[in-house]
């Protein structure tokens, strides 16, 4: 069993949600990542979302377009991202890592090499930006072959015709995108959000993901309460550039051992 | 498969296009697709189309044979497609009223665009004052700073022009800021994008709406020379105009087709927008196509002299016709274009852009080489009054 189902099964067990950080590899240094990995598990993170960063990020606000460019300032690419997974990996057997990226870096990487890498790095699963299944074929199979997991963004505008597509070829989980905007925006409401997890459920078995929009313990409580798991990006991803890169991890970890309280309490 | 039947029905030329976005616009790219394609052979709606271009737009744009210039050269007869001549000096109107037309058919009130030199924004500003709808257009705080005319243009015109601050502050930041906008208001929005670029539908649709360059030209090339011109150039830095005029001859296997991207400070300086001849094949703004890229996919920085060339992407068509060989791809630098443009104007009286003056530098350098009844045809996609502050200071005119 893939360390992402395990994962679920294990929650599901104790009746406990997913808490899933991302936070963009290299930032706010390089010398940190694989530490800021490891304050994150131990701080209660169940899957750690790891962004590849890139000159172009036209799904991401502000907070993440900077983060961006400081990794990229800092002389990041894919290549080390995927090694920074291997040094993680090293010492956490038990943690999946999902690696977040646009397509292009994957591309000039060849998705061939990037999977044999991946894998080789103990990546748990893939998350392309801008890679819509039907576009995903031949990509899809090179990271199943694999055992990795190609994860898909089901959004609030997606058509149920779309969703049976991407229930079809989804893998580890299903991570929706619970308002229209980029990340970091703020105008969430839950209502619709249930509305649309109870028909994507009657078409998938996988644990269903819920981000964009949940910044703290409260937000997170609640979309605990009709997901299986919860992603927080921009609100880690601020704390983390704010302060000395040195005491990211120890910040990172206060942050996300809040948002598990919060998300356990009953 | 014939070339000019392409894309296919998921937006591919070739292994180039295509559809990658975010899941969020899937469902807007589809919609707007259906409604494209509706409108495509709706009579109805050709005929709006057809009505504005000759009567608001001011088609068809004339040919006109530059005889002093071409005898300059000493070779070729050069003749230009007067784009220039259009309402709002440039033929990104053709492309804009088209997508107007289309945003009112969907009922979409508020239209946005990203623009570089600031014509596709002024054109979009200037259609969507026509049509009543609110326009937000947004542009690189770096040519923000270098085309001040146009910025007071689009304001003139009720739009609101929105500073991109993010990445390098120019057309491919604007165009990403653009898709936020999309992707964060994609119910009421309409996102006129203003070159042969983005995911599909858009290197389709945006080329329909500028073939009628070339179509005009077939015709008006059989009445003033009896035949079809030897070679036909235009600049590329997405390729709208190009695509706009090659589109018509793309059949015609004896007519060249030679496209113009900006060398810069040449392509060795590794300053400068020749996407088609330096780069490589890759994914951005929604399709793939030829980049300019480093080894790790990052993105790189442009120059150009002309803005409207400043992008490091180009339209997957062009990708596609470069690959097949039925167009040929070529690069001219600062000083060159600069060459051109000053030529234009103190032989024929007339001031192209600098965008168009690429075109007009490759054709000098062809003309010579052909004999003296060949016949060239530049797209004279602009003219260049936006250019007048680069020129004079490149130049060392006082304004």
């Amino acid at each position: 069993m893939s360390r992402i189902a395990a994962t679920f099964e294990r929650l599901q067990a104790g009746e406990r949600k997913a808490l899933i950080p991302y936070f963009t590899a290299g930032d706010p240094d390089p010398a940190v990542t694989v530490a800021i990995m490891h304050a994150l598990a131990r701080a209660g993170a169940d899957v750690i979302e790891l962004g590849v960063p890139f000159s172009d990020p036209m799904a991401d606000g502000p907070v993440i377009q900077r983060a961006s460019e400081r990794a990229l300032g800092k002389g990041m690419n894919l290549a080390r991202v995927l090694g920074q997974v291997g040094d993680f990996r090293a010492r956490d057997a038990r943690t999946p890592v999902v690696v977040m990226s646009y397509a292009n870096p994957i591309e000039a990487m060849g998705w061939e090499r990037f999977a044999g890498e991946a894998a080789a790095n103990g990546v748990d699963g893939v998350l392309v930006v801008d890679y819509p299944p039907e576009e995903a074929h031949e990509s899809a199979a090179l990271l199943e072959q694999r055992g990795i997991d190609a994860i898909f963004l089901v959004a609030p505008t997606t058509t149920d015709a779309r969703m049976r597509e991407l229930a079809a070829a989804a893998r580890g989980y299903i991570y929706y995108v619970s308002l229209t905007g980029v990340t970091g925006a703020t105008h969430f409401d839950l209502a619709p959000v249930e509305e649309k997890l109870k028909r994507l459920r009657k078409l998938t078995r996988l644990p269903i993901g819920v981000g964009f929009g949940i910044r703290d313990g409260a937000s997170a409580k609640a979309v605990a309460r009709i997901a299986d798991a919860v992603v927080i990006g921009s609100a880690l991803v601020q704390l983390l550039a704010e302060g000395d890169a040195a005491g990211a991890p120890e910040r990172a970890a206060q942050f996300v051992a809040g948002v598990r309280q919060a998300m356990d309490a009953r | 498969m014939r070339m000019h039947d392409l894309p296919d029905e998921k937006g591919h030329f070739g292994r180039y296009g295509g559809v990658f976005v975010a899941e969020t616009l899937m469902a807007a790219l589809e919609e707007l697709k259906e409604a494209y394609l509706r409108c495509a052979a709706d009579p109805q709606f050709q005929a709006e189309i057809e009505y504005d271009l000759e009567h608001y737009v001011g088609r068809p744009s004339p040919i006109y044979h530059a005889r002093r210039w071409s005898d300059h050269h000493g070779g070729a007869q050069l003749y230009l497609k007067r784009e220039d001549l259009n309402h709002t000096g440039a033929h990104k109107v053709n492309n804009v009223l088209g997508q107007a037309l289309l945003a009112r058919r969907m009922g979409k009130k508020r239209v946005i665009a990203e623009t570089g030199a600031g014509m596709h924004g002024v054109a979009a500003a200037t259609v969507a004052a026509r049509f009543g709808m609110e326009c937000v257009v947004y542009m690189g705080s770096e040519d923000v700073k270098r085309q001040a005319a146009n910025v007071a243009r689009m304001k003139m015109l009720g739009a609101e022009v929105v500073p991109v601050e993010s990445g390098s502050k120019t057309l491919k930041d604007a165009l990403n800021e653009a898709m936020r906008d999309w992707v964060t208001n994609v119910s009421s929005t309409f996102y006129i994008i203003g070159t042969v670029a983005g995911p599909h539908p858009y290197p389709m649709m945006v080329r329909d709406f500028q073939t009628v360059i070339g179509r005009e030209c077939k015709a008006q090339m059989m009445a003033l020379a009896g035949r079809h011109p030897d070679a036909v150039l235009a600049c590329v830095g997405g390729g709208s105009n190009a695509i706009g005029i090659f589109h018509a001859y793309l059949a015609e296997a004896a007519v060249r087709l030679i496209g113009v991207e900006a060398a810069g400070e040449g392509i060795e300086s590794g300053r400068h927008a020749a996407t088609l001849c330096a780069g490589t094949p890759g994914i951005l703004h929604g399709n793939r196509t030829y980049l300019l890229q480093d080894a790790d996919g990052q993105i790189q920085q442009t120059h150009s002299i002309s803005a409207g060339l400043d992008y490091p992407g180009v339209g997957p068509e062009h990708a596609w016709l470069r690959d097949s060989k039925r167009a040929e791809y070529v690069a001219v630098s600062d000083d060159q274009a600069l060459a051109a443009f000053h030529a234009l104007c103190r032989l024929e009286g007339i001031i192209p852009a600098l965008e168009s003056s690429h075109a007009l530098a490759y054709a000098a350098r062809l003309a010579p080489t052909l004999p003296q009844d060949a016949i060239v045809l530049v797209n004279l996609s602009g003219r260049g009054d936006k250019d007048m502050h680069t020129v004079a200071a490149r130049s060392g005119i006082t304004l």
